[in-house]
């Protein structure tokens, strides 16, 4: 059995590329999927470890959410949405909330802790010169505290979106297509070419992922911090 | 899900044995893993311990592996090893090397020089160092690499379940349960596999604090 040839054929056959089963418009579902949730995830996650790394309050609530976050099965927590999404909406409560749920749980915990950590640990000498120069807490905040803890910010979001994007694909097995679908498709129909297609197309869109905010980061961070961080 | 209660109570009972059965099995899957996985670690970890510019190169491998998701290297042995214990075991494996590696060579390195010089000036030779001195020092870091990948493969073994009936341990219930939208029988893979590694957490956090008394005041969450 040459599995690489099949592989390769069914990955360089155009009708795969094409139609509503194909591999762009898997691809764009996965995509959307993650993106969306992750986007959900930062909308409360960012602003909730901003805040509290700020404040220096609640700082239990992200340990608490950290230690839980570990204990919780992808797998599970999509399964066990089923009976509950599905009360909202028959059809896409089977099909689409439960990963994209379980997506927004499994996103949220990494953005709240680096947010956090990252804004607790800038130098406490700092805040207190920006304060003294008579800047206000929000000053502080978006001058002083995002851009030296940015690079922190950032680890916990790649992370999230690179551990979505993989995990996206347990979608497959809960009514959800994406790129997941494939392998799901090539395992019952016993078409090794189909599988090992998915397998690669979702590794290679993770090992993208990784890239893509690594490249991002580099560019994000200040010129400054990344000479000292080089130095 | 189609009017019925959330728990079906009378099949629960009826299905205690097979339910017991699906427990061993989780544990069973996991355990293999997690102790095959510390035994390759420790000797990866070893090496690149003494071996220095080893260690970049297993970092971006693991991170690599770990980017791939399990499903999908578990459908994808399917192919090669087929429908054998290998199967399940292979990828839930290769996963706990990923979160050992670092946690070992952390714990390794976090012994102080001076400890160690202190221990060779006392004479011992360095089989003793090893054993008496850097060995429990590293201990909390290598008991917090033992929880991560516990709970970690304990949630992995669930996803095994696409391997078929024989596979997934609990994660078998979650699965079928979904097939036959039947909501008692995923809430009792659900909440039993969660169950699991909760309990796996709490015991590892024990462990180290029997294990190392002294750190208990610092000791290292992972």
């Amino acid at each position: 059995m040459d599995l690489i040839g099949a592989t390769a054929a069914w990955l360089s056959n155009s009708a795969h590329w094409q139609g509503s089963n194909g591999i762009p418009a898997r691809l764009l579902e996965h995509l959307a999927l993650s993106g969306v949730s992750l986007l959900l995830a930062a909308l409360v996650a960012l602003p909730l470890g901003l805040w509290i790394g700020h404040s220096g309050r609640f700082s239990w609530l992200v340990v608490t959410a950290a230690n839980a976050w570990r204990a919780l099965p992808s797998f599970a927590v999509i399964g066990l949405l089923v009976p509950f999404t599905t009360v909202v909406d028959p059809n896409l409560g089977f099909t689409l909330y439960p990963t994209l749920v379980a997506m927004i749980v499994l996103a949220g915990p990494p953005i709240l802790v680096n947010a956090y950590q990252g804004i607790a640990d800038v130098d406490d000498d700092l805040v207190e010169a920006a304060r003294a120069m008579g800047m206000k807490e929000r000053q502080i905040l978006l001058g002083v505290e995002i851009p030296i803890a940015l690079p922190v910010l950032a680890t916990g979001i790649r992370s999230a979106a690179v551990q979505v994007i993989a995990t996206a694909t347990l979608g497959a097995e809960f009514g959800f297509g994406g790129l997941g679908r494939f392998i799901v498709l090539g395992d019952a129909n016993q078409d090794n070419g189909e599988l090992f297609g998915g397998v690669v197309l979702v590794a290679a869109l993770a090992l993208t992922t990784l890239a893509l905010f690594l490249v991002l980061e580099r560019r994000l961070v200040s010129a400054g911090l990344a000479r000292r961080a080089a130095g | 899900m189609n009017g019925e209660p959330l728990v079906r109570w009378d099949w629960l009972f009826a299905h205690l044995g097979p339910i017991a059965d699906r427990v061993g099995q989780h544990l069973y899957l996991a355990a293999i893993a997690v102790s095959v996985g510390f035994a390759i670690s420790f000797a990866l970890a070893a090496l690149s311990i003494r071996r220095r510019k080893l260690y970049p190169f297993v970092t971006v491998l693991a991170t690599a592996a770990y980017t791939i998701p399990s499903f999908a290297m578990f459908a994808a042995l399917v192919a090669i090893t087929g429908l054998s214990v290998f199967t399940a075991e292979i990828p839930l494996i290769l996963y706990t090397i990923v979160l050992f590696v670092p946690n070992i060579v952390a714990g390794f390195d976090s012994v102080p020089w001076d400890v160690l010089d202190a221990a060779d000036g006392m004479g011992y030779t360095s089989g003793q160092r090893w054993w008496r001195v850097e060995l429990p020092l590293a201990v909390p870091l290598v008991v917090a690499g033992l929880r991560l990948a516990s709970v970690s493969t304990i949630g992995l073994v669930t996803v095994s379940a696409i391997l078929g009936d024989s596979f997934g341990g609990l994660g078998y219930y979650i699965l079928d349960g979904y097939h036959r939208h039947f909501t008692t029988e995923i809430l009792v893979g659900g909440l039993l596999s969660i169950g699991l590694a909760v309990i796996a957490d709490l015991g590892f956090v024990l462990l180290q604090r029997l294990l190392t008394p002294w750190a208990a005041r610092r000791a290292v969450g992972g």
